[in-house]
């Protein structure tokens, strides 16, 4: 009973550290997008950890084992990605600076947020089964 | 059985998905996240052109073990960085990687998985969906960045869905 509740309160004190240190990331680095960085990663460990110690407490200490804690992280890790994109797209878009420092596309086109007239009609993403 | 689940593996994770918010497995909850999860994709299936394919299941195993064996090893370096190091000595700068996989839902993935391990974040995608754009937080060698992408999660997600 001990060693589970040292498990988990450690767990939780992993958890804060790592969330701690998203948000400082936020606020400490000098641009958007190295402070992007910080806020999708805490997200990841940081809440992960948090979540696992949620889990064992309710199924080591109450006794009732909970699994919707597993939702949690699958829509954190569907969402923050988005979430991420967008800002950075948005950035892109509204920052001249931040364009003359993109690197070349590698193809004929530019990048989609810059380049976006026809980027559905020029896309070569395949579609596995087309529409019926 | 096609014409009643279009989206089969669609249709599992909206009754799995409903049996954990309601986080109880009783006969109610799962006859409602069965029903649930064929009257969802029946109405949304003029969004969902495509049906993805997945053609190792167990390899989708695989990945999750090492995406989030990467996240916990990556993100204490990160912490480092963070912590010890001043915002403006951080060399970030984009990548450009160039695309093998060619199905939106591997690209998807993959650019999910970038944004999720440390040190990566994925802006923006090259009109044509070819290329992907990069940012990373420290790196002094953008070919090794690129390559490791390719080589650990790319060449994965390529035997997963293509």
């Amino acid at each position: 009973m001990v060693i589970v509740e040292v498990v988990i309160s450690l767990l939780v004190l992993v958890g804060s550290f790592f969330l701690f240190v998203g948000s400082l990331g936020l606020a400490k680095l000098p641009d958007l997008m190295r402070r992007l960085h910080g806020p999708t990663k805490a997200t990841t460990l940081g809440i992960g950890s948090m979540l696992i110690a949620s889990m064992l407490y309710f199924w080591a200490v109450e006794g009732n084992p909970s699994i919707h804690e597993l939702l949690i992280t699958l829509f954190l890790f569907l969402t923050a990605p988005v979430t991420a994109q967008m800002i950075a797209k948005a950035h892109i878009l509204r920052e001249t600076r931040e364009r003359k420092a993109l690197p070349d596309t590698g193809r004929s086109v530019g990048w989609a947020t810059l380049d976006p007239a026809e980027a559905d009609e020029r896309s070569e993403v395949t579609r596995t089964i087309s529409t019926p | 059985m096609a014409r009643l689940f279009p989206q089969p593996i669609l249709s599992i994770v909206i009754a799995l998905v409903w049996v954990l918010l309601v986080n109880d497995i009783s006969a109610g909850a799962v006859a409602l996240g069965i029903l649930l999860g064929w009257g969802i994709p029946k109405l949304t299936s003029r969004y969902w052109p495509d049906k993805p394919r997945i053609r190792r299941p167990f390899a989708v195993l695989e990945y999750f073990g090492i995406v989030l064996k990467d996240i916990a090893v990556s993100n204490v370096q990160v912490a480092y960085w963070v912590l010890f190091r001043r915002g403006d000595t951080l060399r970030s700068q984009y990548v450009t990687v160039p695309l093998d996989l060619t199905t939106a839902e591997a690209i998807t993935a993959l650019a999910g998985t970038i944004t999720l391990t440390p040190g990566t974040v994925s802006a923006d995608l090259s009109a044509d969906g070819r290329s992907l754009l990069v940012h990373c937080l420290e790196t002094t060698d953008p070919a090794a960045t690129v390559a490791q992408i390719k080589e650990r999660y790319e060449r994965r997600l390529k035997e997963i869905f293509e």
